[in-house]
């Protein structure tokens, strides 16, 4: 289980971007953020990934409070952040260098073929659409086998046609291992399409305002009218959200659930 | 859902290292070929046959401006009794180890002040201020030090060939695109990591430019160098054509010291290339 408990962040200059935040993902389950600018959801990620130090409360996964980057979490940006000094199979490796290189290329050959980029191996990042970049990204992360993988808007530069199949692959390689994921998105659907639940954010300070349950066998029929009354509850909870003064606390942490 | 693909590819040789083989995409762009070589030719030889025709028609005196023929035949015949490759190789070897200690000093100390806020406070100033000397001011001073043998003369062109690396190294290091290092810190990479496996591929295209611009600003302290009581040297070939009122043995060596200084960024392109493959800016920038 991932257990994020009173997870505060103000910076140096005072701004404080998140404000308690708590949640608790179990093993497996797909989790999606959603909120308006500035309400901390990159910052939540980065605090998570140990990129950025909390000015206060625990991150802990199984049990064990992390302070840092830890294998047991992985994280995909919203740009791919391939090495471009490296090809699309040294990228996807590059958190493996510590295992025998017997290992580590048949992890890498599995990673690079659920993501459809077998063939692709040997190229250059240069030589790859956004599309295969993200997808050699979120092989890199999920290659290390990590028990929580963070998502950070990265389907968001990409055009609808490709964020679906992207969705697909995803979904592909959760399957194979399901770790734990924690996705932060401004897409609704997205956001419906891929998760068990749902977390609403608020703005100044970032606090999670209401949490959405999503009850729902996937691959998830985005003409159904389960799905479309799931983002019409988000979408209006994420207008109420912004509308909320900012002293004024959470409205629904207990969360409501959908089912179709 | 459907079930993930079963693997049916070979694990790709691209696996075996880290940096693998290039894209097919990538292979097939060909280097700049003869083609290219005889465009660069186009200009010398239209101004050196311009130049011929303009004496050999009388409109200009080829006294104190020698025929391009006669400075090529000034050339041959020096090349045929060895004197060139004389000079040529007193030159090359006084720049090579002074590159080759420019080229370390500003490496290491643009290493230190890129990566110390405070180290490149107590350096930087002062290496900007020294950066203004005109090279031909630090003469008297090496001369004065270390004598008017091999060792002024490479200290000068060591001087030369530092500070563009200096800045080059120093300047790439401070502009790391930190999203790739924090790729690095998610992994978890320890400081030696980090450095082998992003910083140092990363500040490489700029390192490289920074070596050749470098070694450009070497040949031309050579000659600074060279002007410094030197027996042989392609500078001693212009001080000697000056003294004894031979303008083809300038131009010559002139000549020669554009072919050499060509050649030797040549070589440095051709061994630097394969390890910024991967660039998709590479040809443009080499």
């Amino acid at each position: 289980m991932f257990v994020v408990e009173r997870l505060t962040k103000t910076y140096a200059d005072g701004t404080r971007a998140l404000h308690e935040v708590s949640l608790s993902v179990e093993a497996g389950e797909i989790l999606a953020v959603v909120g308006g600018s500035g309400c901390g959801k990159t910052t939540l990620l980065r605090l998570v990934a140990g990129l950025d130090r909390a000015s206060s409360g625990a991150i802990a996964v199984d049990g064990e409070v992390l302070d840092g980057p830890h294998p047991a979490v992985g994280i995909v940006f919203q740009e791919p952040r391939l090495l471009p000094w490296l090809t699309v199979a040294g990228n996807a490796g590059f958190g493996l260098m510590e295992l025998p290189r017997a290992e580590r290329d048949e992890r890498v050959a599995d990673a690079l073929a659920r993501v459809g980029l077998a063939e692709q191996a040997g190229r250059w990042p240069r030589d790859l659409s956004g599309g295969q970049q993200q997808r050699v990204a979120i092989a890199r992360a999920l290659v290390a086998r990590p028990k929580v993988l963070l998502l950070d808007e990265p389907f968001s530069a990409l055009d609808a046609f490709t964020r679906a199949s992207l969705h697909e692959h995803l979904l592909a390689l959760w399957e194979a291992s399901q770790p734990t994921v924690v996705i932060v998105t401004h897409d609704v659907e997205e956001a419906v399409a891929l998760a068990d639940r749902v977390v609403v954010m608020r703005p100044r300070p970032g606090r999670v305002f209401e949490t959405v349950t999503v009850r729902s066998g996937r691959p998830r029929d985005r003409l159904a009218p389960g799905f479309e009354k799931a983002k019409r509850r988000i979408l209006n909870a994420l207008d109420r959200s912004l509308k909320t003064p900012a002293d004024k606390p959470q409205a629904d942490a207990g969360g409501a659930e959908l089912w179709w | 859902m459907n079930a993930p693909p079963v693997i049916t590819a070979p694990v790709p040789a691209g696996l075996a290292e880290e940096a693998g083989q290039p894209a097919s995409a990538a292979a097939g762009r060909r280097p700049a070929g003869w083609s290219g070589l005889w465009l660069g030719l186009v200009l010398p030889v239209a101004i050196a046959l311009g130049w011929e025709m303009a004496i050999r028609t009388g409109l200009i005196q080829g006294r104190l401006m020698p025929a391009p023929s006669r400075i090529l035949g000034t050339l041959w015949g020096l090349a045929v009794t060895g004197e060139l490759w004389m000079h040529v190789q007193a030159t090359l070897a006084r720049v090579l180890a002074g590159f080759a200690l420019g080229a370390l000093a500003g490496t290491a100390m643009g290493a230190l002040s890129g990566t110390s806020e405070v180290m490149r406070r107590i350096m930087d100033p002062t290496l900007q201020a020294l950066r203004s000397v005109p090279s031909i001011a630090w003469v008297p001073l090496f001369l004065l030090w270390l004598g008017i043998f091999e060792a002024s003369k490479v200290a000068l062109i060591a001087g030369g060939v530092f500070f563009p690396v200096y800045l080059g190294v120093a300047g790439a290091i401070e502009g790391i695109d930190r999203k790739l290092v924090e790729v690095g810190r998610v992994f978890r990479l320890g400081r030696l990591a980090m450095l082998r496996r992003v910083l140092l591929p990363a500040v490489l295209p700029s390192w490289i430019l920074s070596l050749r611009a470098g070694l450009g600003l070497g040949f031309m302290f050579v000659v600074a160098a060279e002007f410094m009581g030197a027996s042989e040297g392609l500078g001693y070939l212009l001080v000697d054509g000056q003294q004894m009122g031979r303008p083809d043995r300038i131009l010559a060596a002139i000549i020669a010291f554009a072919l050499l200084g060509k050649l030797a960024d040549g070589v440095l392109v051709a061994l630097t290339r394969p390890v910024l493959r991967w660039q998709d800016t590479a040809r443009s920038r080499l």
